[in-house]
């Protein structure tokens, strides 16, 4: 089925509930779907848990959701950086759980979601303390540690074009996190500079097929 | 390779400028935040190196200034870089999968220390109060066919960050082959520190400062 074409971002994350857990696309700021995390804050759904590789910088987008305390739970591989003020705070204060995860874990704990996978050992972590208290095993000699997914309520990400069917492309680094959040989710949501008709995207050079899609909403006048 | 001395410490840029002559042509190399992506100022057109970046990019040029800043295109540190001919873009799990399943050759990281086992602790003091936060160093620790740190040899305080044992959260265990320092260059194998070169220190004072014992090359 085609995806929903919303009017506008407060009307794509409309259906985002109290509780949820919401993956969001982005490495620092590139990627972040900024317009969409605006909304959901607007919308003023609470005590989310949120999957980002950091948690948050300077005062815009996930860090003003921190700010304003409507995250209970951030899944994360960064969280601290120069700008995470508003992250720190409400560590420091108690006032939000972290979950630090290694990055390509934090990827792959995605991936196997999106693929029907129940969990994978990886190396990467063994012997450290972010494996303490996991299943850890040797295979040919080498430790691993067993990671499980993280299945979510609804992923937002940013692309640069869909095609009406919901098909993805992406723009330069600005892919990272998009494409395994969009497979990982019950919900995906797209904001993208331009949705063209079907067939103006080359089936060759699709990233994420529309399948992943539920709702795309144009964001026009992206700067660059 | 037969062990040689200067009179002189080692400079950062001497630093890099060692680490980018030692990787092998045609390599694909990642160069971690901080005093590792000098390395890639060092790296000749010749070499024909291929550098990644964890965020999803093969093919990474020098940092952009200008009107060649791009929002869209930045390194693992966040910081706008530009793209060479052959580039390539891929997302994170694809990104960190080439990492994790050993295509990459080298790494280039800092560290607080690393262990003479090459065990390497550099993602967190482990400080009471302080932040954690891991990013992409445990993956790149354990993924590249070689790890190489590069960090100054001694804390403020004059203690030896090449130990017996870690006293730091550990990163990877046995994943370092090399480490440069401004004092020496260091090669791990087998649990053995053989010593490749000394600068501003012989070999002898070398021994007697550190805590494992070393073999000269």
């Amino acid at each position: 089925m085609a995806p929903r074409i919303a009017s506008n971002a407060a009307d794509a994350v409309s259906g985002i509930h109290d509780g949820a857990t919401v993956l969001i696309g982005g490495f620092g700021n590139a990627g972040q779907p900024m317009e969409l995390i605006d909304a959901l804050l607007a919308c003023g759904a609470t005590d989310l848990t949120v999957v980002n590789n950091n948690a948050g910088q300077a005062d815009a987008g996930l860090a003003l959701l921190i700010k304003e305390r409507k995250i209970r739970k951030v899944i994360c591989s960064f969280p601290r950086q120069s700008d995470s003020w508003h992250f720190d705070t409400a560590y420091r204060a108690g006032e939000i759980e972290l979950e630090l995860v290694p990055q390509g874990n934090l990827a792959e704990r995605l991936r196997a979601a999106g693929a029907g996978i129940g969990g994978f050992f990886t190396p990467t972590g063994y012997g450290t303390l972010l494996a303490e208290g996991k299943e850890t095993r040797e295979i040919d000699g080498v430790g691993y540690v067993l990671e499980t997914p993280i299945k979510a309520d609804v992923a937002l990400i940013k692309a640069q074009t869909a095609d009406e069917f919901g098909n993805l492309v992406y723009r330069k680094t600005a892919r990272n996190f998009g494409p395994v959040m969009a497979t990982a989710a019950a919900q995906t949501i797209v904001q993208v500079e331009q949705i063209v008709p079907v067939g103006g995207i080359d089936p060759e050079v699709v990233v994420t097929p529309g399948i992943y899609v539920d709702t795309v909403v144009q964001i026009a006048g992206e700067n660059k | 390779m037969s062990y040689s001395y200067t009179a002189a410490a080692l400079t950062r840029d001497d630093m890099a400028e060692m680490v980018a002559s030692d990787i092998p042509a045609g390599s694909f190399v990642n160069l971690g935040i901080g005093q590792p992506t000098n390395v890639s100022n060092y790296l000749t057109a010749d070499q024909g190196v291929t550098l990644h970046t964890e965020n999803g990019m093969l093919g990474m040029g020098p940092v952009a200034t200008g009107g060649d800043i791009d929002g869209d295109l930045i390194n693992a540190g966040k910081i706008p870089v530009t793209e060479l001919p052959g580039a390539s873009y891929f997302h994170h799990a694809d990104s960190f999968a080439m990492m994790r399943g050993g295509h990459l050759d080298v790494c280039v990281l800092g560290a607080f220390q690393v262990s003479q086992t090459g065990d390497l602790a550099n993602w967190h003091t482990g400080a009471p109060g302080a932040i954690p936060a891991v990013g992409g160093a445990m993956d790149l620790a354990i993924g590249a066919k070689s790890t190489w740190v590069m960090m100054g040899l001694f804390t403020k305080a004059g203690e030896s960050k090449l130990v017996e044992a870690l006293s730091y959260p550990v990163t990877g265990l046995g994943c370092v082959s090399r480490i440069y320092t401004e004092s020496a260059i260091f090669l791990i194998e087998d649990g053995t520190a053989t010593v490749r070169s000394t600068h501003g220190i012989s070999f002898d004072e070398l021994a007697a400062r550190l805590p494992v014992g070393l073999q000269r090359a």
